[in-house]
């Protein structure tokens, strides 16, 4: 896959990674939450090793894999609600107003089984809203959303920048930022 | 912005399963009852010969109880794997082993208590003697726990495969004999009329060992696992 890649994220950055299938994208997303370790080289936060900092670095970011990451069995709230737990809480919103914001207003305590794919993947963003993460790594995070909703995940993202926020993405979705955001593009396949 | 203390991401854990639990009841009779049924078709193979039934009892006892809680260890970890929950784990701003030790004694309640509970009706059923009874529970609540925490760490190492299910017993299987061991021979030296302390004591030990080591070794089997 890649090799000789450096790059820095600052507050209100994006790094967008692209290439072709089977480039590599998926995997350095890991890399850089600490879910996978790299073969060579190393991920640094504030200058010093993630993988020293392990928790400490853990609160600070928020990763939206393939899979949603929700249960199933339980309802959006109570989904909400451990998120939360797991993370650093952040306080100026809550869980209910997180779900308005990703247009699940109505479905707290609905299964999320019984929600259609869209919708699943719509509470898996509002995760990212529940805690203090100042880094999101979202891998494909417009997978099943209608394109309002793409556009409408769209502004949230910007909102998270703008408050100083910063990212790591993947899409195969050309993204459409409204507002001067930084984005920082790297294709995998030329490395 | 605050992150919840330890104890509190603990319970908020410990609950999430009980309630995932709850809402899956028909799983979760499952192991009490293939342990009940493994149980109540020994009498019927041997005959009814109370001496030998007798005999055989503690052992067929917890034969049934390790089996019962292999058959529940795969479920541990295998829809947090599945649907991503894992990951999430693995990246909360809580020491993993602490989840880890929250997941595992949720799993206990649900799949070991139950066999605990109903170890004096097959106490019953396989003739062993009413002053054993007491012994014969106090192994399965000393032993049961340190099945899963052993257990647990088999899981995690077996959790990425898709056929995990064979490889996990040779795993685990060899690590419960000591258990085995040390609570057949209470139950037996109990119905003897003999103390127990020794075997007893030595059953806390593993509990208190697993305790402390098992949570560490699961959560590096899981980090292993998802990378």
């Amino acid at each position: 896959m890649f090799e000789s890649l450096a790059f820095a994220i600052n507050p209100g950055q994006a790094l967008v990674l692209e290439g072709r299938n089977g480039s590599g994208k998926t995997s350095l997303l890991r890399i850089l939450s600490g879910i996978r370790l790299p073969e060579s080289g190393q991920v640094l936060w504030d200058g010093k090793d993630i993988f020293r900092l392990g928790p400490e670095f853990h609160e600070h970011i928020a990763y939206l894999g393939h899979k949603d990451g929700s249960k199933l069995d339980l309802t959006p709230l109570e989904n909400l609600r451990i998120a939360q737990g797991l993370g650093k809480a952040r306080e100026e919103i809550s869980l209910e107003e997180a779900l308005d914001q990703v247009g699940l207003y109505g479905f707290e305590d609905v299964p999320t089984r019984n929600m259609s794919a869209g919708q699943q993947r719509r509470l898996a963003i509002a995760r990212l809203l529940v805690t203090d993460a100042r880094l999101w790594i979202l891998d494909e995070p417009f997978t099943s959303l209608d394109r309002k909703g793409i556009e409408h995940m769209e502004r949230l993202f910007e909102a998270h920048l703008k408050r100083g926020g910063m990212a790591a993405m993947t899409t195969h979705h050309r993204i459409g930022f409204k507002e001067e955001v930084q984005l920082i593009r790297i294709n995998l396949s030329e490395r | 912005m605050s992150t919840l203390s330890l104890t509190s991401a603990f319970n908020l854990l410990l609950k999430r399963d009980l309630v995932l639990a709850y809402r899956r009841r028909s799983e979760l009779v499952n192991p009490m009852l293939f342990f009940v049924l493994v149980t109540a078709m020994f009498p019927l193979g041997i005959g009814n010969d109370p001496k030998l039934i007798e005999a055989v009892g503690p052992g067929v006892v917890w034969v049934a109880a390790l089996l019962a809680s292999l058959l529940s260890l795969d479920s541990m970890f295998r829809s947090d794997f599945e649907d991503g929950s894992l990951e999430q784990y693995m990246l909360s701003a809580h020491p993993i082993s602490i989840l880890v030790l929250a997941k595992i004694l949720a799993h206990w309640l649900v799949t070991g208590l139950p066999l605990f509970i109903v170890a004096p009706l097959l106490a019953i059923l396989l003739n062993i003697p009413g002053e054993a009874v007491p012994t014969l529970m106090l192994t399965l609540l000393l032993g049961t726990p340190v099945l899963s925490l052993i257990g647990s760490v088999g899981v995690a190492l077996t959790v990425g495969l898709r056929r995990g299910g064979v490889i996990l017993s040779l795993l685990v299987l060899p690590l419960y004999v000591p258990v085995l061991i040390f609570a057949t021979d209470a139950v037996k030296t109990s119905i003897a009329g003999i103390p127990t302390t020794a075997q007893i004591s030595i059953l806390s030990a593993m509990l208190v060992g697993s305790l402390v080591l098992a949570p560490l070794a699961t959560a590096a089997s899981l980090r292993i696992s998802l990378s």
